[in-house]
């Protein structure tokens, strides 16, 4: 740990890992557990190290078996553990669906208030990497779809370390994306940072000529929109909505009341989309605020391809993000 | 054997020089497996595989320019460049690959399987998937289903002795595969996975017990990859003395051995055979390079199969 008042550099990668040694260090009932976690060091290396510190109780390796190790992971937690479960990507956690959906998220509800589930799930998301389409789909709409779970997206550093610990005190299941784009970001990350308040969206730059709106690993996307917007006398400000279930609406209003301009990205299918539930609250709640159709830019309708140039033009891209800032703003 | 081993060996140098992309799994070391399984195999039966397919695809027959094209993201490769190393695909030869959904591929199987028993063709569907495959649920209910409805399946387990990382042991509370399987009622064996003729043997008497109609059969194949899991893994895991004491059973070098054995002209030939293969994959590497990539006006094609071709205005 660095001294006070001095920031240290860190990556994505390593901030998720803090935020995993510092919960199990401060509550013995938190345990890791997931495909390759403890000997490989986790397969996008976040728990690399654990292993030895905490032990194979505690770090523990899962054969490939989602269904059964998630669906695991709601039992401790009844029972009074803190679960930290790994699925490697959205893609497979599909596998899991029907653990998270009629389980996890449904129990407390069902048993009428007796069975809260205080189980957390960590999984990568996205494309870019050329990896096709069995590994590089968003999925984030399907978990936000859901009552009962909490869906976050960490997109920078701050919230890479810290969302962790209110995660684990939620009583109930919390869902983790962490885009594969974003693991070897890195910069400096505030010592004392404050805890992240799950609840709400943040301002990560203020403007007044445009709200781009976005989470997870378009976001470094969006602040390069930003500076592009800024050079040609746009003023755009960049809203991160961090949690994508409960959809903090208030904040994306209180931005575009601001700006009167929206523009939404979203790496996953347009169709059914967090994007499309966005633009939905905003049609309900903003209608009178907006100067202008709210627009989005969204991952084509397409399973990811391999080829680099199609994986690319199957994403959103800043160009992209520029064209429909401009003619938001008209 | 030998094409494939080359095959993979020009594909690390490819990905070292950034040619290939995504994740490349190798087969080096396990090449027995593929190459025995389907000289029992006719044209007219299904091979199913996984993402570690290019064994499963060369020993089928798709041509190493289709493959090397596919990996290239290249509109000639056999999936026209949107599936990469993970996803081979070739129905003309009734591949029906690359899946990356570890035990994915399984349940399909027992359908394709189905299908030639609704129809009374005498066909044989092959299904690979690793050890680690066998721990899913997907595996259990297609053994349960294949055995149940006296499926034309062959059920290949190509125990590596690793998922990724984790070790056999670390994965199975009963590392008997073999024997898990036979509890689903189908004929089940353990086989040396590093002797090819040993390999073939066993296959060709699985594959005439399924068209025999006695439903489906469970091969285990007890075999070694050489190199690490993909090209991204440090391969941390694995004590360099295990995979040496593997090494020492190459599959390519035993082979070798028992003909010289049996006082083949070996040498001559191999010789033969190395260059013969080392034009091909030149030939793929050079049709690759020079083939055209699809252009991004044609993202949205192959969606859906009515607006195939179709631009899709969003
Ligand atoms: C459902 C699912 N879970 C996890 C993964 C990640 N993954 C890819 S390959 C692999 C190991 C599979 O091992 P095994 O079935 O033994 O096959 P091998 O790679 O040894 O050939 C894992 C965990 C995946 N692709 N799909």
């Amino acid at each position: 740990m660095s001294t006070a008042g001095t920031q240290e550099t860190t990556t994505y990668r390593e901030a998720l890992r803090e935020a995993l040694r510092e919960a199990m260090r401060s509550d013995d009932r938190v345990f890791l557990m997931g495909e390759d976690v403890g000997r490989y060091g986790g397969c996008f290396g976040v728990s690399l190290g654990l292993l030895e510190e905490f032990g194979p109780d505690r770090v523990r390796d899962t054969p490939l078996s989602e269904s059964a190790f998630v669906g695991a992971g709601i039992g401790a937690a009844l029972a009074g553990m803190r679960p930290i479960v790994e699925i490697m990507t959205v893609n497979f956690s599909l596998l899991a669906l029907d653990q998270i959906l009629n389980n996890a998220a449904t129990l407390l509800h069902m048993s009428g208030g007796q069975l809260p589930v205080p189980l957390v799930i960590r999984m990568t998301t996205g494309a870019g990497r050329q990896l096709a389409a069995q590994h590089s789909h968003s999925l984030e709409s399907f978990y936000a779809h859901i009552p009962g779970i909490r869906v976050l997206a960490p997109a920078t550093l701050e919230d890479a370390r810290h969302m962790l610990a209110p995660a684990l005190a939620d009583p109930d299941p919390v869902v983790i994306f962490e885009h594969g784009s974003l693991y070897n970001a890195s910069g400096p990350l505030a010592p004392q940072a404050a805890s992240v308040d799950l609840d709400h969206a943040a301002v990560r730059r203020p403007g007044d000529a445009v709200s781009l709106i976005t989470y997870g690993g378009s976001l470094p996307k969006m602040f390069a929109a930003a500076d592009e917007l800024a050079a040609d006398g746009v003023d755009a400000e960049v809203v991160d909505l961090r949690t994508l279930r409960p959809l903090d609406a208030g904040t994306v209003a209180a931005s575009v009341a601001r700006t009167h301009r929206a523009v939404v990205v979203d790496e996953a299918w347009r169709t059914g989309s967090v994007a499309a539930e966005l633009s939905a609250r905003l049609a309900e709640e903003s209608f009178y605020e907006l100067d202008a159709p709210v627009e989005r830019v969204c991952g084509a309708e397409v399973p990811i391809p391999y080829a680099r140039r199609l994986e690319e033009a199957a994403l959103p891209q800043t160009a992209g993000i520029v064209a429909a800032a401009h003619r938001a703003v008209g | 054997m030998l094409r494939i081993r080359r095959f993979e060996e020009r594909c690390v140098e490819l990905y070292s020089a950034s040619k290939i992309r995504g994740f490349v799994h190798l087969y080096i070391g396990e090449e027995a497996v593929a190459v025995g399984v389907n000289a029992a195999l006719s044209p007219e039966d299904a091979v199913v595989s996984t993402y570690r397919e290019h064994g499963h695809a060369l020993a089928r027959g798709l041509p190493p320019e289709a493959i090397m094209a596919e990996m290239y993201g290249r509109t000639t490769g056999c999936s026209g460049g949107r599936g990469g190393s993970m996803h081979l695909f070739d129905v003309s030869r009734r591949f029906y690959g690359g899946s990356a959904i570890v035990a994915g591929g399984l349940p399909p199987a027992a359908g394709l399987a189905l299908a030639d028993r609704l129809r009374g063709l005498p066909r044989v569907t092959c299904c690979f998937f690793g050890d680690g495959a066998f721990a899913e649920g997907e595996f259990h209910e297609t053994a349960n289903l294949a055995a149940l409805w006296d499926l034309p399946l062959l059920l290949v387990c190509e125990n590596n002795l690793y998922a990724m990382g984790t070790a056999l042991a670390r994965e199975h509370a009963q590392t008997d595969l073999a024997m898990r399987a036979a509890s689903y009622g189908m004929p089940a064996w353990a086989v040396d996975g590093m002797d090819v003729e040993a390999v073939a043997q066993a296959a060709r008497r699985a594959v005439e017990g399924i068209r025999a109609g006695t439903g489906p059969h469970f091969l285990e194949l007890r075999t070694y990859r050489f190199r690490a899991h993909s090209m991204y893994d440090p391969d941390r895991y694995r004590d360099k003395a295990e995979i040496e004491r593997w090494k020492s059973r190459d599959p390519i070098g035993r082979l070798t051995e028992r003909m010289r054995d049996d006082g083949e002209p070996v040498d001559e030939e191999l010789a033969r055979i190395e260059r013969r293969i080392a034009d091909e994959i030149d030939h793929a590497v050079d049709a690759a390079e020079r083939a055209p990539e699809e252009p991004v006006e044609d993202l949205l094609r192959h969606v859906t199969s009515a607006r195939a071709g179709e631009v899709n205005r969003q």
